[in-house]
């Protein structure tokens, strides 16, 4: 029994790593319906940036402002070259640009700050913790902590302020949010900067984790399932979303793995995706799109 | 002259040179390093135009049923003792029923939620090959490589011989597959793509016609696969057919154009010579100091801002842009 509530919270704790890379979608695709590719390669560019500037000597907190800078100048560079001239375009073709976009960050990010592993040391120690008999990680609780709090944050952004209610008018109808003068183009910058500042913490939490190289811009891999069940355009749904797909991986591993050969995990989600899909085709709390001809 | 004409002139032609020329002008390095990829990839790039071009079903995982491919050919030739011809068969159904597996989903499933399908495909055909001594004959290293490549008892392991075996079964296999989007197959996909409830409303069997072109495709990539490993790479393992892959084959499509038989080749030819250029470019410029890292990373991002140049500017691909020329200059040679 002690073995399955290790793997079940082992598994959610490291599912909400992976809800703190769908949330960075999430507000995406719910402000500007494009499913952003690009996201891991954000994430990775923003941690190597953090640590490349940290390794020279810059006491961290100044990096991560700096980092921060450089991540809205890019979200308005690239609402300028690439979100404008591909307005009122089919999803697959901006889904696309933004697969070209992440070869052109992952390319500026590795050639300029080089692509061996930096270590990223956040003082935080991974000693198991004990609960009764149940060891617990105390790294996966920070993460979860952190997840949790983004998540927050993101909510009170999105209720209380102005550009939060903006937002949400332009992904509920961006015409009538053109029509009372809402600024579409600031809106779309405002979100990518955003979604890269969380893109900055997931990329931090993960490279603390298993140092900040390459692999890092795979993890958008990770969150499509998460996305899948949880709808693309719920930040709850994200968090639940990766809550599952984590513990599911842990105890697919831990308890089918070991009768076909192990090593599960790379694809368990997909298919856990799959035959939610089949279930719920919109997700847990996705919309369900009408049809018409 | 009517445009069937002229176009009816231009393949004869193309092909003359491609069994004739090349081999009488080629080095062996243009032959093996650079035709020979670049026909594979084109091949590759057919298959998943077939599915993404024509039917529009989404798909990141055509890396993984070339997997399928080439490790089919290898287990039917090693396992199974069979001669490669039939082996490159068998294995194209192979894939073929590997891709109807993962079309299944197909039937309620759309866009980018499809995408997770393929990715699923993807990552468990990796998983398989790697895990599963048997696939690999029990090898250490997890690759595999055909102790002799022959057609009908002739010997065709030379690079030429290579050549005219991937030139013949591409040629066949893009003959075929320009008939079948002629056909009333080729139409129902392109209805499917362009909206599947109409489709469906007008009465074509949509399914039926999604989980054909997931069937087609694979079959295509599988035998792509196959070629990829034993034709070019002569060994291959399954970091061969990796993510990166199918992003590769994505990217031809994408720049040759979706939904167009020469845009493969178009796609295939750019990206297999852009990183010649580049390194061209670069050795010309910096005079051999430049990194290959660094130059890997110049060549990802240059193709990423083609990639969103080319979305913008010229969404249908270079293939709607050499036809675009080719009528201006038409136009422009006309007394």
């Amino acid at each position: 029994m002690s073995l399955f509530l290790e793997t079940l919270i082992g598994g959610l704790l490291a599912g909400t790593m992976y809800s703190l890379v769908a949330i960075g979608f999430v507000l995406i695709y719910k402000a500007s319906g494009v499913f952003n590719f690009a996201q891991g390669s954000i994430l990775l560019f923003s941690a190597l940036l953090l640590v490349t500037l940290h390794e020279a000597g810059l006491p961290f907190v100044l990096s991560a402002a700096l980092t921060m800078l450089v991540l809205i100048a890019g979200a308005v560079v690239i609402e300028h070259t690439v979100l404008r001239p591909l307005a009122n375009r089919s999803p697959m073709t901006l889904f696309m640009a933004t697969l070209g976009l992440s070869y052109v960050v992952e390319g500026t990010a590795q050639g300029l700050m080089g692509a061996q592993v930096h270590a990223l040391d956040l003082g935080i120690e991974d000693v198991p913790i004990f609960f009764g008999d149940v060891l617990v990680s105390q790294f996966d609780l920070i993460a979860a902590t952190t997840a949790g709090t983004l998540a927050l944050v993101l909510a009170l952004l999105f209720n209380r302020t102005r550009i939060g209610i903006s937002l949400r008018a332009v992904a509920d109808d961006t015409r009538a949010a053109l029509s009372i003068g809402i600024n579409l183009n600031r809106i779309w910058q405002i979100v990518w900067a955003v979604a890269g500042m969380v893109g900055l913490v997931a990329g931090v939490m993960w490279g603390a984790r298993q140092g900040v190289q390459f692999s890092l811009s795979l993890v958008v891999l990770k969150a499509l399932p998460v996305l899948i069940i949880g709808g693309f355009t719920s930040i709850g749904g994200a968090i639940v979303g990766g809550l599952i797909v984590g513990a599911a991986e842990n105890l697919a591993e831990t308890y089918i793995g070991p009768f076909i050969g192990g090593g599960i995990t790379p694809w368990f989600p997909y298919v856990l995706a799959i035959a939610f899909l089949y279930v719920r085709p919109a997700g847990l709390f996705g919309e369900r799109a009408l049809e018409r001809v | 002259m009517p445009r069937r004409a002229r176009a009816g002139l231009a393949i004869p032609l193309l092909l003359l040179l491609a069994f004739v020329g090349v081999p009488l002008v080629g080095t062996e390095y243009w032959i093996g390093a650079i035709l020979l990829p670049f026909l594979v990839l084109s091949l590759a790039g057919l298959g998943l135009n077939l599915l993404t071009g024509y039917a529009g079903q989404t798909s990141i995982g055509s890396g993984g049923f070339m997997a399928v491919g080439a490790f089919a050919t290898f287990g039917f030739v090693v396992h199974g003792g069979v001669p490669l011809p039939l082996a490159l068969l068998l294995a194209g159904l192979a894939a073929a029923g590997a891709g109807l597996v993962f079309g299944l989903p197909s039937d309620r499933i759309k866009g980018f939620y499809l995408m997770v399908s393929s990715l699923a495909a993807q990552f468990f055909f990796e998983w398989l090959f790697q895990k599963f001594p048997w696939f690999y004959n029990y090898g250490s290293s997890g690759t595999i490589a055909l102790p002799r490549i022959a057609v009908f008892g002739l010997d065709v392991g030379s690079t030429l011989g290579r050549y005219y075996l991937t030139l013949t079964i591409v040629a066949g296999l893009t003959w075929f597959a320009a008939n079948l989007m002629r056909s009333q197959t080729g139409r129902s996909f392109m209805a499917v793509r362009d909206m599947d409830t109409a489709a469906a409303v007008i009465g074509i069997p949509v399914y039926r016609a999604k989980l054909l072109a997931f069937a087609v495709s694979s079959f295509y990539l599988g035998i792509a696969g196959a070629l990829w490993a034993f034709a070019y790479l002569g060994s291959a393992s399954v970091q061969s057919f990796g993510i990166s892959r199918s992003f590769q084959i994505l990217f031809i499509i994408i720049i040759g154009g979706m939904g167009s038989i020469a845009g493969n080749f178009i796609g295939a030819a750019f990206i297999s010579l852009l990183p010649l250029a580049i390194d061209h470019v670069a050795q010309a410029l910096f005079a051999g100091h430049v990194d290959a890292g660094l130059l890997q990373n110049i060549e990802k991002a240059v193709f990423g801002v083609l990639i969103i140049w080319f979305l913008i500017k010229e969404p249908d691909g270079l293939a709607r842009l050499f036809q675009t020329i080719g009528a201006r200059l038409a136009n422009w040679l006309r007394p």
